[in-house]
């Protein structure tokens, strides 16, 4: 274990951490200024989680140890992600513990987790958007992991760092068809995933459209202020992993304390430019009705499912 | 003495004073004994099975026991592993059973239950140390016949119990007859019916009779695992067999169709065509998405987890066609990596779901209810349960740290790296494979959340749920074991590794290691993929630890219990608003709606006076299994019809009848003069 490897990660975890809510503050701005706004600034979500984090914090009557512990669980999930994916360094200690199908039911994890703060209050919405969060997620897990297996067989390994070499020691990869199938696949259960527009409106208090608030509706103080900020965390580790995979430059491969900093400050950059644009995009997107998201969801299957057929057959095995 | 006849031979000694005793004794103690015997028996097969996977093997030859035949045992790796799932099971629903008899449950406390669980348990033990094709077929026909009466014990509780005792006694003989003939057909070809002659005469069989002999056992063993679409008599059997059954069914008996499509199929034919792994495999990934969609619509909790062993034993299918594949392909690593795969699977299998069974006959006993719609709130009644069962859904979810995800994980990689084995089968079958896994892993996940949150939390929707009660202290010790078992194969799977490198060079398909496991963490020995259970454990706790505390450091007021839900400011919602397990499935029915083809019935009755008044509207749905629907029914419908029509040939004249065997006679010396 390097010096190096340890800075490394906690200089990207700390991040990740500081900078997941200043993205939603970006995205939030961006979407803002497209619509004629003035928006609330960049600062915003942390000023929400400091407000948050001083109110009294309450369970409701009936709920048990699922609903109390179910915000810690996500935040936690979201932080080991961060910690296992190579966003600034691939010589970091955590990348070796775990490869890419860990980073992915880590993600389930808090999925998990929150469906079950869902049903635990007893309540109709929670419940209800448990059912929906589930099924979505039950459909996007086919997606993700025939999109790993795709990046996976060039590189011979589903370890995250040998994938991110590979792919910097030889650009062609980048560009194959295999890769970009795979990456417009995992962009699309990305969107599912984080709960974003056109699978999920973050912003949404209708109960038609609610997935994810739907099953958040109860929380209040520090307890919504983690779950937020856990959706927050979510959204930037799963932008940050389409980054790494679709532009892995600038991720220090050696120990070389610029190279680490440069790569801190090129993640930073990749990461707001995708949050900015999905932002964008959003503004032009309407939220598709529960029941033609699998049709969404099996259209990325089906890339994902060719970029694996691609894979094997260009490859030349 | 060898150590391992020791404890084989203590095994059977211990099943049938248990047998003695549960026929013999009054029914105050009569639990204590049988289960006492029966926990003898596991600890006997674990001790067998644990030595067998450290190395030693035995055999041994009785040729006066049986006449004719004699019976021959032998234990090497791959039965030890079998053996010791099957022991450890034995030993925590032994200790749980007895609690459960106890109460004075009725006739699970009966002489005939209690005499039958030890030699049912025995059988259980030993038919993964039969070494000759009579043995086998004894052994396996004393477990399916235990196991059936066993299925009956409650038959006059409920009339369903007749129902799923008459499935599962004809499907458990048809197949068992798939499995006479082709190991008969097999022996006769090989010259010898123990294994030792079927595996040097197995090159004498022409390649259409090996696969002949393939196709009927694996038929056989594929209905005992319950792989679709040979599984109808599972989701029947096994909820309505006492709790403790259905836990030593499913989570040690169907593991034997593994064992004996891995044992026929590798050990006594020598691996085999291309074919016959893609008809394994394709079964298996039928079996997982099939089972666990049902799963996720089954509203009766016992009937979820079996459709969950359903999906399970897929997915080890999946894994053996796949090492099949490898094989065939000339990959022996490869092909290690995916059968060790699948047995760990086995074992992982086995301890959440016979974890599973337990706490959801807890939930039973507590309750007398298995139906989710009308269970819920039982986390605070029965807290040790529900958390309990929260560690078994964890294994089933097939997410960390639980420990089906440790073996899932290796799943993938053996077929991730498959793409390594040239030929377009793999090319196409892979990637297909895969995503079934996928797909089977995230229904897993909603049908758990579901058994879990509708069935656990929440408020309690029927007055039986309100007034449940936390079981025994004996039920729950008897769960403690195999919690514990969960959490060490989450934990530490590494400690297997050199125990399944053994069971897979025992089923003479590689000896390569294919992973170590020296660290505490599972490494495949040729690429770079790890995972460190223990490390994701331990950042997981530092973390929720590290977020606890930040978030306290913040805190400047009490947290407030109790307070009234906001539930979008409609007030106090009552448990009948809450979702149960059927609305909680509606959106995935739906999604699904062209493969499952639900059945519903609006029925409306309108005023007499006026058809614009409604007097009652009466909305049905029904999600019937649909292989079961379009492969069974017209089946049974056409010997039915068949039934009736040759009740005419019985007319009651003795003429008739003589001539009926004058018929006979003839046709049967035409047979005979023709083959000749």
């Amino acid at each position: 274990m390097s010096g190096f490897g340890v800075v490394a990660l906690a200089a990207q975890l700390l991040l990740v951490v500081a900078g997941a809510p200043l993205l939603t503050g970006v995205m939030r701005q961006v979407r803002a200024r497209m619509e004629g706004r003035a928006g609330a600034g960049v600062l915003q979500p942390w000023r929400d989680v400091r407000k948050l984090l001083r109110k009294e914090p309450i369970t409701p009557a009936g709920s048990g140890p699922a609903f109390r512990t179910a915000p810690l669980v996500l935040v936690v999930t979201g932080l080991l992600v961060a910690a296992l994916l190579p966003l600034a360094a691939v010589t970091t200690p955590a990348a070796s513990h775990g490869d890419l199908i860990v980073v992915v039911a880590l993600l389930a994890l808090g999925t998990v987790t929150l469906a079950l703060a869902g049903l635990d209050t007893g309540t109709a919405f929670g419940g209800m958007g448990a059912s929906r969060e589930m099924t979505i997620a039950a459909l996007v897990e086919p997606t993700i992991l025939l999109s790993v297996l795709a990046l996976s067989i060039p590189a011979g390994s589903t370890g995250l760092a040998t994938i991110v070499a590979g792919r910097i020691d030889e650009p062609a990869r980048l560009a194959s068809p295999s890769s970009l199938l795979a990456l417009v696949a995992l962009a699309v259960v990305t969107i599912a995933e984080a709960g974003r527009l056109p699978v999920d409106n973050p912003s949404t208090h209708l109960e038609l459209t609610m997935v994810h608030e739907a099953m958040v509706l109860e929380y209040a103080g520090p307890d919504l202020a983690l779950v937020e900020f856990g959706a927050q965390l979510r959204l930037t580790v799963l932008l940050g992993l389409l980054a790494t995979l679709a532009v892995p430059w600038g991720i220090a491969t050696t120990s070389s304390w610029p190279a680490l900093l440069l790569a801190l400050v090129l993640l930073a950059v990749k990461v707001t430019v995708l949050g900015a644009g999905l932002a964008a995009a959003e503004v032009f997107w309407a939220k598709v009705r529960l029941f033609r998201v699998p049709e969404l969801l099996a259209g990325s299957f089906l890339l994902a499912l060719l970029a694996v057929t691609a894979s094997y057959f260009l490859s030349g095995a | 003495m060898n150590t391992i006849a020791t404890a084989l031979a203590a095994a059977g000694l211990a099943s049938l004073v248990g047998a003695a005793a549960g026929l013999g004794l009054s029914v105050t103690v009569r639990p204590l004994v049988a289960g006492t015997a029966t926990a003898l028996v596991g600890v006997g097969g674990l001790a067998a099975g644990g030595l067998a996977m450290a190395g030693r093997t035995w055999s041994a030859a009785f040729p006066h026991v049986l006449p004719l035949a004699g019976v021959r045992l032998r234990v090497d790796a791959l039965s030890g592993l079998f053996m010791a799932v099957a022991g450890a099971v034995v030993v925590a629903v032994a200790v749980y059973g007895i609690g459960y008899a106890r109460g004075g449950h009725g006739p699970v406390a009966s002489r005939t239950a209690q005499a039958l669980l030890p030699l049912f348990a025995a059988t259980l033990v030993l038919v993964p140390a039969s070494s000759s094709v009579s043995t086998f077929l004894l052994l396996w026909e004393l477990m399916a016949l235990t196991s059936l009466l066993l299925v009956l014990t409650e038959h006059g509780q409920r009339p369903t119990v007749r129902s799923a005792g008459v499935w599962y006694a004809v499907m458990t003989h048809l197949g068992l007859v798939l499995l006479l003939a082709g190991l008969a057909l097999f022996a006769a070809k090989a010259g010898g019916e123990s294994f030792a002659a079927l595996r040097a005469g197995a090159h004498n069989l022409s390649p259409a009779a090996r696969g002949l002999v393939f196709v009927l056992c694996f038929t056989a063993f594929a209905s005992k695992a319950g792989a679709v679409p040979l599984h109808a008599w599972l989701p029947r059997a096994h909820p309505e067999a006492p709790s403790q059954v259905s836990a030593l069914m499913s989570a040690a008996m169907v593991n034997l169709g593994v064992y004996g499509t891995v044992r026929v199929g590798f050990d006594l034919l020598g691996g085999g065509s291309r074919w016959w792994w893609l008809l394994v495999l394709l079964t298996g990934a039928v079996s997982a998405v099939f089972g666990i969609l049902q799963a996720t619509l089954a509203t009766d909790l016992k009937r979820l987890l079996a459709y969950s062993t359903c999906e399970n034993l897929g997915l080890v299918f999946v894994g053996v066609g796949a090492a099949g594949l490898f094989h065939a392909g000339g990959n022996p690593e490869l092909a290690g990596l995916a059968l060790a795969a699948a047995l760990l699977h086995v074992v992982n299998h086995a301890s959440f779901k016979a974890l599973g069974f337990t706490a959801a006959g807890s939930v039973l006993r507590a309750t007398g209810e298995r139906n989710l719609d009308r269970l819920g709130g039982l986390r605070a009644k029965m807290p040790t349960t529900a958390g309990l069962f929260a560690l078994a859904a964890l294994g089933a979810v097939a997410l960390p740290p639980g420990n089906g995800f440790v073996s899932e994980w290796l799943l993938l990689q053996s077929l991730i790296h498959g793409f390594s084995v040239p030929g377009l089968t793999t090319a196409i079958v892979l990637p297909l494979a895969v995503a079934a896994i996928a797909l089977s892993a995230g229904l897993a996940a909603a049908a758990f959340v579901k058994a879990l949150g509708v069935g656990f939390f929440a408020r309690p929707r029927s007055p039986q749920a309100t007034r449940a009660t936390e079981s025994p202290a004996l039920m729950l010790a008897g769960m403690g074991l195999l919690a514990a078992a969960s959490i060490a194969l989450a934990l530490v799977p590494g400690v297997l590794a050199d125990g399944l490198a053994r069971a897979v060079a025992a089923s003479r398909l590689t000896s390569v290691q294919p992973l170590t496991g020296g660290e505490l963490r599972l490494r495949l020995t040729d690429t770079s993929a790890a995972y460190s259970p223990l490390w994701i454990v331990a950042a997981l706790l530092a973390g929720l630890v590290l977020a606890a505390g930040s978030v306290r450091a913040f805190k400047r007021r009490a947290r407030r219990p109790a307070a009234k839900l906001w539930d979008c400011g409609g007030g106090q919602p009552t448990a009948r608003m809450a979702y149960t397990a059927t609305s909680f499935a509606e959106p995935l029915q739906r999604v699904f709606d062209d493969v499952l083809a639900p059945e519903q019935d609006l029925d409306v009755t309108h005023v007499r006076e006026s058809a614009y008044l409604v007097e009652r509207v009466r909305y049905t749905q029904r999600v019937p299994d649909r292989i079961e629907h379009r492969l069974y029914e017209p089946v049974l419908a056409l010997f039915e019809a068949v039934g009736w029509r040759a009740r005419r040939l019985a007319a009651g004249s003795v003429h008739v009848y003589l001539g009926y065997g004058f018929v006979g006679v003839i046709a049967l010396l035409g047979v005979l003069t023709v083959l000749r």
